[in-house]
């Protein structure tokens, strides 16, 4: 078994064999790309770079356009218009079988007349390895996605999580370039898929490999990828690290779509320093951090994540009492929901709005919950506030 | 839906070959029957004149056009053979079809009934005698139907007839016939719709009130029109242009408008007729055709 | 049980009786052709004479040959070209003349006999083509293509088609991307399609008839001619074999096909 993978490409007549980019280069570069079919634009102008050893996720609503950008990449779409630069190489127009680019299928697309064996040799075959070359090569691949023993199974012999590792041994054995894989866990029960996805992301770091995953399931791209590119309406509408989309998103659209959040809308009405006041509607006048990019006069959106709200029975007492801009809402606890690790409680406050808090179940017997009816303090900090616009 | 488009090219390809075939052999000769149906009987070999004859240039050609008739057609309409005729294979084909029907449809319910795993050993019993010959089939029927044939030997033996019944050369023999030949084409449509239809819908209907042929009438039978509609327009269009049946197994004072054809053709040597003929039972099919294409493209679609 | 409880009385009887009206005048034919009697309805003790008579009978055993003949080449070319076209239509996404091609290419499924065989006679009349067996053949292919054609596009239409992309991505071309992968997944189709046109061309009369010449009858044609001048116990013995042929067919088709799905669950150890 290797660890490493050497970054030589199989095949002679691939197009960007061997053009690997230059230090601080892209290996992947999206240049205003756009797909149209018949009168609904698909993927509307996305420019997008992606770095060596990256593990990239595209994430979006179905119909968003991340599957076409994803096809587009592996040749089975040509884009109407822009470029797509593999090291530097224009790739847009070039056939699927030309690419040095693999991808691992929504619902593997395992070639059920053949065995395991056969359906890994596959695409070294088409590379016309020599006949030994070729055996090391599955045997490594097999050991690698830990299928010893398995080799003369047909796809219908074996269980979702192995067929779903044939597939990725599969696409993996050509050593592309770029990995591509369209919702490689979909079709695994919940269990499964967390530990797989631990799997996916040790081998990628592994190989040192650049994969890009298509995804609807936001929990599954904040595990795996190092950055997230988010897709509404055939556009990208954020990129950013996890941790950067989950507490900076850069919209109210991208705020809801990623996680749980509270929303109060309002309007801007005085500066203080590097903080804002916005009068909302639902919760009174709330206290926020201005946001990086300055804003000016007008209609804002603040919000906040449901763990970042603190509940007291009296009030903040020890970090509260000597800051004096804290974010104070009274209110009655309306609904209780026990989720094993965390309760999630509806506060219906006194200004008219609703607030949910998130509290982790720390303790065993939860001497302090709360009940229903029961007079509270939703807090926080100004700066787990995020002001969006509206 | 373009990584079909590169799968696409070679595969437009691959329709040259049939292609070709087809408008040679389907297309031309159709065009012929429509020119010969148009044309003169003439007592010569081939029997017709000959209506396009492209070497003897422009001025002929317009003579050409000028020579087409509707004579045929019009001897088609007059004389009362070819009328009856179409009205017979009508009226054959609509009794047939209700027989069908009424046979079909007990025989595609019991199997749509069967546990799941009898249901594939049925239907292999209902396809494997349509795999045997037609001619075989309707072969084994005269055995029977003849005059000192296992059918009256039995209804004399039973005492049911005091003298063996006239069977063959009538239109009870020939309904058997058809009925007998037809009845896959009219069972596996049925019974797919059937087999397709969720057990819980009766249970439902059971449950509220409904008492067993209620639950028939008003619930299976009605969600199991598509599968009706199919297997009607299955044995129908066939039977109406039916010639083996009716020619070895009805009398031979009425004609289907098969035999009439057949019998221009080949006994008369009236070709022209013949075609004229042919133009005639096409159109005369040609609702049921456009219905039966219609109803399996909206199958296809919803299979998709 | 629960299941079985939905079987009524009436069911069981409609089924038994359905079966029965299909089985039984094939079984009693197979029956009366071991009749040592000349008399078809009388019992006359087992015999193979009528067998014999058969062998014996020159013009019989020509027609079938005939028949044989024209049945495996019309097949064969059905079954490249009913392929063919089914993967045009299932694969090709629009071109020109499409609804034209499946147009031809569906009508002869429901379109009388008596029709396409008066019109292909009379193109082999105005080409002046020698009637025999290569104008059967091509009558017969044309009719037999559209039923494969139909066999194979439903298989292909069922087809997952990211398996195909699957085989592009891995650096197949689409020509080696269908034959590496699509065609072993349409071959019992094509099988079954090869079948179905062998045995339409085995029993056709009415095609055969408009479009064969003198001298070159085909099985049916006998049959037929035999039968309108009364019953005969040799055919009796003739569509046995014929049943027995097709049986033999369909038997050593299911069993290939068998054999094939099975290849694999040999070989693993479950």
């Amino acid at each position: 078994m290797t660890d490493e993978l050497p970054r030589t490409d199989v095949t002679a007549d691939t197009v960007g064999a061997g053009a690997l980019p230059a230090a601080g280069e892209p290996l992947l570069r999206i240049e205003g790309v756009a797909k149209t079919f018949g009168t609904f634009r698909a993927v509307n102008g996305v420019s997008l770079d992606i770095m060596a050893g990256e593990f990239f996720a595209l994430l979006g609503p179905s119909g968003c356009g991340k599957t076409t950008l994803l096809r587009m990449l592996a040749g089975f779409e040509a884009p109407d218009e822009g470029r797509i630069l593999l090291g530097g190489k224009d790739i847009a127009q070039a056939l699927p079988h030309e690419r040095p680019i693999n991808m691992m299928f929504q619902n593997y697309a395992l070639f059920p007349h053949l065995t395991v064996r056969d359906n890994i040799a596959f695409g070294l075959k088409r590379a016309r390895l020599a006949r030994a070359d070729i055996a090391t090569r599955v045997a490594e691949m097999v050991a690698l996605v830990k299928l010893e023993g398995l080799e003369k199974r047909k796809p219908d012999q074996l269980s979702g999580g192995q067929r779903q590792r044939v597939a990725l041994a599969r696409a993996l054995a050509r050593r592309p370039q770029l990995l591509l894989l369209d919702e490689p866990l979909a079709a695994l029960d919940k269990k499964l898929r967390e530990s797989t996805q631990g799997e996916l992301m040790e081998l990628q770091r592994r190989l040192g490999m650049t994969f890009i995953i298509v995804t609807h399931d936001q929990e599954e791209a904040m595990t795996m990828a190092s950055r997230i590119g988010v897709m509404r309406d055939g556009k990208l509408a954020q990129v950013a690290s996890p941790r950067e989309l989950y507490e900076a998103p850069r919209s109210r659209w991208i705020a809801e779509f990623v996680g749980d959040i509270n929303l109060f809308d309002g309007e801007s009405k005085l500066r203080d320093g590097h903080r804002l006041v916005i009068g909302t509607r639902d919760a009174g006048a709330l206290v926020v951090d201005e946001p990086r990019e300055p804003v000016g006069a007008g209609k804002f959106a603040v919000a906040i994540r449901p763990e970042k709200v603190k509940l007291s029975r009296r009030g903040p007492v020890s970090e509260a009492g000597h800051e004096t801009a804290i974010n104070r809402l009274d209110g009655v606890i309306a609904d209780i929901c026990y989720l094993g690790g965390t309760t999630t409680y509806k506060v219906k406050l006194d200004a008219g709005g609703t607030v949910q808090a998130s509290v982790a179940n720390s303790a065993r017997l939860d001497v302090n919950a709360y009940s229903v009816n029961q007079h509270v303090v939703a807090w926080f900090t100004p700066d787990d506030c995020v002001v969006l616009p509206s | 839906m373009s990584g079909r488009r590169i799968f696409a090219r070679p595969a437009r390809l691959a329709a040259i070959a049939p292609y070709v075939w087809m408008v040679l052999f389907f297309l031309v000769p159709f065009g012929f029957v429509l020119k010969i149906s148009l044309s003169q009987t003439a007592i010569a070999q081939p029997p017709y004149e000959p209506v396009f004859d492209l070497t003897a240039g422009w001025e002929a050609l317009r003579a050409a056009f000028a020579a087409l008739s509707l004579d045929n057609f019009r001897l088609l309409a007059s004389d009362d053979i070819y009328v009856f005729a179409y009205v017979r294979s009508l009226t054959v084909a609509v009794t047939a079809t209700a027989l069908l029907l009424l046979v079909g449809y007990p025989i595609a319910y019991g199997m749509a009934r069967l546990p799941t795993r009898w249901q594939a050993v049925a239907m292999v019993l209902v396809i494997v005698p349509f795999w045997t010959s037609f001619l075989i089939r309707i072969y084994a029927w005269i055995n029977i139907l003849q005059h000192d044939g296992l059918l009256n030997q039995i209804l004399l033996a039973l005492h049911l007839v005091s003298q063996p019944v006239v069977w063959l050369s009538t239109d009870s023999a020939m309904y058997i016939g058809i009925v007998y030949s037809y009845l896959p084409f009219m069972i596996l449509p049925l019974y797919a719709t059937l087999a397709k239809m969720e057990p819980v819908l009766e249970e439902a209907a059971s449950d509220l009130g409904a008492p067993p042929w209620q639950v028939f009438w008003l619930v299976t039978f009605p969600l199991s029109l598509p599968g009706v509609g199919a297997g009607v327009l299955l044995c129908f269009i066939p039977i109406v242009g039916e010639f083996v049946i009716p020619d070895l197994l009805a009398g031979s004072n009425s004609l289907m408008i098969g035999q009439t054809l057949w019998l221009e053709f080949f006994t008369n040597k009236d070709w022209p007729v013949a075609s004229a003929a042919a133009i005639v039972l096409l159109v005369v099919l040609l609702v049921p055709l456009l219905l039966y294409e219609r109803l399996q493209r909206r199958q296809l679609e919803q299979g998709r | 049980m629960r299941k079985l409880s939905r079987l009524s009385r009436f069911n069981i009887a409609s089924l038994a009786l359905g079966l029965a009206f299909l089985y039984l005048p094939i079984l009693i034919l197979v029956i009366y052709s071991f009749n040592a009697s000349r008399l078809v309805t009388v019992w006359g003790g087992w015999s193979l004479r009528w067998y014999h008579e058969f062998f014996g009978d020159r013009a019989m055993i020509e027609a079938a040959w005939m028949s044989l003949r024209v049945a495996a080449s019309s097949a064969t070319i059905a079954t490249l070209l009913g392929t063919l076209a089914a993967v045009a239509l299932s694969r090709g996404e629009r071109f020109r003349g499409r609804t034209l091609f499946s147009g031809m290419l569906y009508a002869p499924l429901v379109m009388p006999e008596v029709i396409t065989g008066l019109s292909l006679l009379l193109l082999f009349v105005a080409l002046n083509a020698e009637r025999g067996f290569w104008t059967v053949t091509i009558a017969h292919t044309t009719l037999t293509m559209c039923f494969v054609a139909v066999v194979v596009q439903s298989r292909l239409g069922s087809l997952d088609r990211s398996l195909e992309e699957a085989a592009m991505d891995l650096g197949c071309n689409p020509v080696r991307a269908f034959v590496a992968v699509t065609l072993p997944l349409i071959a019992p189709a094509i099988v079954a399609g090869w079948m179905l046109a062998f045995t339409l061309s085995l029993d056709d009369l009415v095609i055969a008839s408009f479009t064969t010449g003198p001298g070159s009858a085909t099985l049916p044609i006998r049959i037929y001619s035999e039968v309108r001048l009364g019953v005969k116990p040799e055919i009796n013995a003739i569509c046995t074999l014929v049943i027995a042929l097709i049986a033999v067919v369909i038997v050593i088709a299911s069993l290939a096909s068998k054999l094939s799905s099975s290849q694999g669950e040999s070989a693993a150890p479950l």
